[in-house]
């Protein structure tokens, strides 16, 4: 095993990261302020891959097609705000989770009504296409150091955004006391709507970044929902800087794991018994993380709530 | 939609059967989610023989599994125990198949298998009233394995998801390619960013790649594949080249070569009308899938046609007689109710916008399957 190869798969597992703290940045916040628990976060970032497929192939532009991807994912996440959301927020977290399911199902079922239910084309822009050489001779795909770039530029946006605006301010206030904002006079419907609207349009831009070197398809949400969640439970739930720590973690050790556990369990077995026992252990291993991370800190690395 | 859909079949099909107890089949497939795509080629492939045949005695019923092993447990006794179905076709998931068709065969219906060939159905867990129309799950792997061979790789690093298709996929190639192998991964099943998987290729010295990672996860795997800089030649089965998937590749798909028992240029007349008509009626180029569910049809139209179902006995020799035409040509059945076909290897290519495959030259002829000799029949 070489030092370049193992700097690659550090690149890799950063590229994931940053892709997990897009998803799970508008998790957490919806989480956060409005205590809702949302499933179908996962269904507005296929929306947003379906809007800049859609786009990028009706003008020829891949750029077109990502404003479109958040423009198109915060409008959806605006409209469910108001027509369904909104009922939802004194009920408990069964129904929550109950009526955020339905939610997936007619998200899934609309979009292959809207688009059929064959996977759909979406590629790499020719700028970022191919592979750069980095210092120290790494070859590395150009879009995914770009995708790493744009995630950790939203990240610093997210983090000016909570702690500098007026925004930021209500948004804080709001995760920490929510009636008492109401009585101060701020627009608390009108702050959801703009909160949820915000988580939406970052997923929508995930989807479509990922979605750019991965399959635009119906139901591709629902796996990367679930590795969100992971990171949320990690970090601390209504954290976004715990959501951008969890995030690189399990993104690292999800890489990491999946290339290092075979070579480990094969200095003792051997190769075709460690290949499966390494692989089969590397898909648990953001599992075993969540596990560690809980037992020493219940309520996440970041989480303020038990 | 779903249901009225399968409503307007139903009735278009009864329009005209005046006649007694037609052939009623059940067909249980995937219709939702994220294999979708396959079970409606196959569905349409199906309608479309049953239409062209003009026969009014069959009656399909039609029903979603949603992918699910326990959806299509219900719908099988469902359709088995109120619709008093006579055959049951459609599943295309190798896990759902041994969910439903040991206890479909049990009970004394036939099943034919459009798709899904898992091993154990080929070997011990034969059963005369199970047939397979289209492959046996190792054969398209195996093709590609004799192909590597053949192209003179002797270095291939493999991969394939961690589940028992994806086991049986890599001991398939192994079984015909005979050379070292660079590596050999197990991915997560469902996995959709192989970065680091490529990696593990750029680094491993091999001279090419064969992959099984169907639907979205090849799609993914290609297009990331692509992008990477890596140039090692790439070998698959026709699961991750099929025509509802190449469009969404796109590019990184050109030129590699995959196997396939069926392509839309394999010369005989049953073969071109077949992709004439599917795009008339579809507006769209037909699949390996949609051919398997064609051939499927046509098969139980051709048994219709020489004994009825009610005399099980002759109705299984008409059908092992396999007395159609098949889109592939040639096609026999084994002792094992699995076919003796042969497969080619196929290079995707462009014509005008449409990503495609064409057929370079056979991989194995007359090709059975490694389990037949375990089977008593």
């Amino acid at each position: 095993m070489s030092l370049i190869l193992l700097i690659e798969q550090v690149l890799n597992g950063l590229q994931f990261g940053v892709m997990l703290f897009l998803m799970a940045a508008g998790l957490t916040l919806v989480f956060g302020v409005m205590g809702l628990i949302n499933l179908a976060h996962g269904s507005l970032y296929m929306v947003g891959a379906f809007a800049c497929a859609a786009v990028a192939t009706a003008t020829g532009s891949f750029w077109l097609g990502l404003a479109a991807s958040l423009a198109a994912a915060a409008a959806a996440g605006a409209l469910v705000e108001i027509v369904v959301i909104r009922r939802l927020y004194d009920r408990d977290h069964l129904d929550q989770v109950l009526a955020t399911f339905a939610l997936i199902l007619v998200f899934s079922e609309a979009t292959r009504w809207a688009f059929g239910s064959f996977p759909l084309y979406l590629n790499v822009p020719p700028s970022l296409s191919g592979a750069v050489t980095l210092p120290g001779g790494i070859e590395y795909p150009a879009y995914r150091l770009a995708i790493i770039v744009v995630g950790f530029a939203v990240a610093a946006g997210l983090f000016a955004l909570i702690a500098k605006t007026r925004l930021g301010i209500q948004i804080r206030a709001g995760e920490a006391d929510r009636e008492m904002i109401g009585a101060l006079g701020v627009d608390i419907a009108r702050l959801y709507t703009i909160v949820f609207a915000l988580g939406a349009g970052l997923a929508g831009l995930a989807g479509a970044l990922v979605g750019t070197i991965q399959s635009v398809q119906v139901g591709m949400g629902e796996p990367v929902l679930i590795l969100a969640f992971v990171v949320i439970v990690i970090g601390g739930i209504g954290s976004i800087k715990g959501a951008l720590i969890g995030a690189l973690l399990v993104g690292l050790t999800d890489t990491l794991g999946r290339f290092l556990l075979p070579i480990v369990f094969a200095t003792f077995m051997d190769a075709s018994s460690a290949t499966s026992v390494g692989s089969a252990l590397a898909s648990m291993a953001i599992y075993v993380l969540m596990a560690g991370v809980l037992v020493a800190r219940p309520s996440g690395l970041y989480g303020v709530r038990a | 939609m779903k249901k009225l859909g399968t409503l307007a079949a139903a009735t278009l099909l009864l329009a005209g059967a005046a006649q007694a107890d037609p052939l009623k089949v059940g067909m249980i497939t995937t219709l939702s989610g994220g294999g979708a795509g396959l079970g409606i080629d196959v569905r349409d492939g199906f309608m479309l023989a049953v239409k062209q045949s003009g026969n009014s005695d069959i009656e399909v019923i039609v029903e979603d599994d949603q992918r699910k092993p326990d959806i299509a447990v219900q719908l099988a006794d469902k359709m088995i125990q109120s619709d008093k179905v006579d055959v049951l076709t459609g599943i295309i998931w190798s896990n759902l198949a041994m969910a439903v068709v040991p206890a479909v065969t049990q009970q004394g219906k036939f099943y034919l298998s459009p798709n899904a060939g898992p091993s154990a159905l080929a070997g011990k867990g034969c059963h005369e009233n199970y047939f397979n129309v289209a492959w046996q799950n190792d054969n398209l792997h195996e093709a590609a394995g004799a192909y590597a061979k053949g192209a003179g790789f002797a270095n291939s690093f493999i991969l394939a998801p961690n589940y028992p298709a994806g086991k049986d996929a890599l001991t398939g190639y192994k079984r015909f390619y005979g050379g070292d192998l660079a590596g050999e991964v197990y991915t997560k099943l469902g996995q959709s960013d192989y970065a680091a998987e490529i990696a593990q290729i750029r680094a491993s010295g091999a001279d090419s790649v064969f992959f099984f990672l169907p639907g979205g996860m090849g799609i993914a795997f290609m297009k990331q594949y692509a992008q990477s800089g890596v140039d090692i030649p790439l070998v698959g089965p026709a699961f991750s080249f099929d025509q509802g998937i190449l469009q969404a590749v796109g590019e990184a798909a050109m030129g590699v070569k995959n196997t396939s028992q069926w392509n839309k240029d394999i010369d005989n007349p049953t073969n071109a009308a077949f992709v004439e008509s599917f795009q008339a009626e579809y507006g769209r180029l037909p699949s390996l899938y949609a051919s398997q569910g064609f051939d499927t049809a046509n098969l139980l139209l051709s048994a219709m046609g020489k004994a009825s179902v009610s005399d099980a006995g002759a109705f299984r020799a008409a059908l092992k007689e396999a007395d159609f035409a098949s889109t592939r040509g040639d096609f026999e059945f084994g002792s094992n109710h699995h076919p003796i076909q042969d497969i080619y290897v196929r290079e995707v290519i462009k014509e005008g916008d449409v990503f495609t495959n064409k057929i370079v030259g056979p991989a194995l002829e007359n090709h059975s399957d490694a389990y037949a000799g375990e089977c008593s029949m």
